[in-house]
């Protein structure tokens, strides 16, 4: 564990986790909201809006991307209703149908598209690049504090780091507003706070560290990091803040077993080629809510039932 | 249309018009009308509940009790009309009045402590980031205790009966120390202890000077409860205090048919 990997696997473990914080913890506030469907919409509409994005601005910079997938989210947002009129179908089917095909359209068009110059195919959208990720310029632990070589730290992760404190921030300062909006939106309301404008902006955050962390580490994680860790966590506490922090450690766990065990599992088992990091990575976290199913200490709930 | 007709013909219904008794009321309704699609839930409501009293908004299932409450906090959008607190306008008067929801309309399964809920009716004064002190942990206890569950503040909400989840909902109206405090349903599927418990607190706030409006069910307990009655079923049907404007003629109006006339001798109404 010396200069190899800080040169191979240190930048792109940290990018992983950060991606997965950065998912979670947005994710925490859907579950309880009963909306972890809208952060699996979210994961989907991202690829068409950005693949647009490229196809019309020629790059694949942050801000672009970002207001590709705000559009497709618009687009998606739409759809969903008129079909829910039209077709008179409930919503969370309507939802079902729109952002898998946009998805898929997504993908149509990308194949389509010529993206050699960058990276941007279907199987990156897939599983993100996360094993590319890596920091040439390092030659060890003291490259850390080597200007010269930090400098030369891939793009990813800065920007990704950015994103994940931007996440945080946002989630410590109305923490307060979320609780209440989430758990009682009725009394919010009448306490004068914008119920409204926190749903959205809850929304608007999930989308920001969806497509940041779409770029790095692909829709796969996404969708599994705005999921399995907050519902894992849920297992293990009844506080909102320790279910906060469980599912942060739930979500930096999945990232660094996952990327250890694509890969050297396949070296240990015998076998010569690793896996995906980002498939082995949600699987990992999978694997956590399973455990969290099976053997956590909140995962039966006593008591009355609301309107019992 | 019945209950027009008695509107129209009775003193009851005394349709508050003037300028003066909105000023005077702790709450007061002008021209509300609430549409869910195209058929009105509540349909041209004036009314005016009076400070430092207990009123009852009593009327059939569907009669848009509920929604008016909301209406009234803007939870759901009004087609017309005005409503004010203690004579200004509802919008700058929030930090005076609590709302009570109904217990149903949360999920208890939400991750929090007892505490945790009651804190919530402090954030008025806490704001976005204000730390919790040891004021506020002392007055979240003492409404805790108010409503008999101070050895609860460290139990997860979820495990809550139906009594202690709706006395928890009240502690957190408690800690927000209003001045007006509107109630949906307080008694609902509650237990005898908890209705007893619920009603001590509300003569208690009534004794202090306090207002309270609630959405009720149990017209047996109307009159041994409350000070003033809003009876309504879409539009409103009578309103004034219970001694003369809750009687068999107003029930039958409010109710049609849906009121056994049995039920109504039970009540002891006739013989007013």
């Amino acid at each position: 564990m010396g200069a190899e990997f800080v040169q191979l696997s240190l930048t792109p473990m940290l990018i992983g986790v950060l991606a997965a914080i950065a998912c979670a913890l947005p994710g925490n506030f859907l579950i309880l909201r009963r909306q972890a469907l809208i952060g699996d919409a979210i994961a989907h509409v991202v690829l068409p809006g950005i693949v647009v994005a490229f196809l019309i601005t020629g790059t694949v910079a942050a801000l672009p991307m970002l207001l590709g997938a705000a559009g497709a989210a618009l687009v998606a947002v739409v759809l969903i209703e008129a079909i829910r009129r039209l077709g008179r179908i409930e919503p969370g089917a309507a939802m079902g149908v729109v952002f898998t095909t946009l998805f898929a359209g997504g993908v149509l068009i990308l194949e389509r598209t010529d993206t050699s110059t960058v990276h941007l195919d279907v199987e990156h959208a897939l599983m993100g690049n996360l094993e590319s990720l890596v920091w040439f310029a390092a030659d060890g632990w003291g490259s850390l504090i080597d200007p010269a070589a930090l400098a030369a730290l891939p793009e990813e992760l800065p920007r990704m780091a950015a994103v994940c404190l931007l996440v945080a921030a946002l989630t410590a300062l109305f923490w307060r507003w979320l609780k209440i909006a989430t758990f009682d939106e009725g009394f919010a309301e009448a306490l004068g706070l914008p119920v409204r404008a926190i749903g959205l902006g809850l929304v608007i955050v999930a989308a920001i560290a969806a497509v940041a962390a779409f770029d790095a580490v692909g829709s796969i994680i996404v969708i599994a990091m705005f999921i399995c860790p907050p519902a894992a966590a849920r297992l293990m506490t009844s506080r909102l803040g320790a279910q906060i922090a469980w599912s942060v450690g739930f979500a930096v766990l999945s990232a660094v077993l996952g990327y250890v065990l694509a890969g050297y599992g396949p070296l240990w088992l015998g076998q010569s080629n690793a896996l995906s990091a980002a498939g082995m990575i949600a699987t990992v976290s999978g694997a956590l809510l399973g455990l969290a199913a099976l053997f956590g200490p909140h995962r039966r709930r006593e008591g009355a039932v609301a309107g019992a | 249309m019945p209950e027009i007709a008695l509107a129209a013909r009775d003193g009851h219904r005394v349709p508050p018009a003037d300028a003066d008794s909105a000023a005077r009321a702790a709450l007061s309704i002008r021209g509300l009308t609430v549409s869910y699609g195209e058929k009105p839930a509540v349909f041209s409501v004036d009314a005016d509940f009076p400070a430092a009293a207990m009123s009852a908004i009593v009327g059939p299932n569907g009669a848009g009790k509920s929604t008016m409450l909301k209406a009234v906090l803007g939870m759901v959008p009004r087609l017309s009309g005005t409503v004010s607190v203690f004579g200004a306008p509802i919008e700058g008067m929030r930090r005076r009045l609590a709302y009570v929801p109904q217990r149903a309309s949360v999920d208890w399964d939400f991750p929090a402590t007892v505490r945790d809920v009651v804190l919530m009716g402090l954030y008025p004064q806490l704001g976005l980031i204000g730390r919790i002190g040891g004021a506020h942990s002392a007055r979240a206890e003492a409404c805790l205790a108010r409503v008999g569950m101070a050895d609860f503040g460290h139990r997860q909400i979820g495990q809550l009966s139906g009594g202690q989840q709706q006395r928890v909902f009240l502690a957190r109206a408690l800690a927000q120390e209003a001045e007006l405090y509107l109630l949906d349903e307080p008694f609902a599927g509650v237990d005898a202890a908890t209705e007893r418990a619920i009603i001590e607190v509300l003569k208690d706030l009534r004794a202090a000077g306090k207002s309270v409006i609630a959405v009720h069910h149990d017209l047996a307990t109307v009159r041994s409860y409350f000070d003033h009655v809003f009876l309504i079923n879409v539009r409103p049907v009578a309103q004034g205090p219970v001694a003369t404007a809750f009687t068999s003629e107003t029930l039958h109006a409010t109710y049609g048919g849906r009121l056994a006339a049995t039920h109504l001798d039970e009540l002891a109404l006739a013989a007013i």
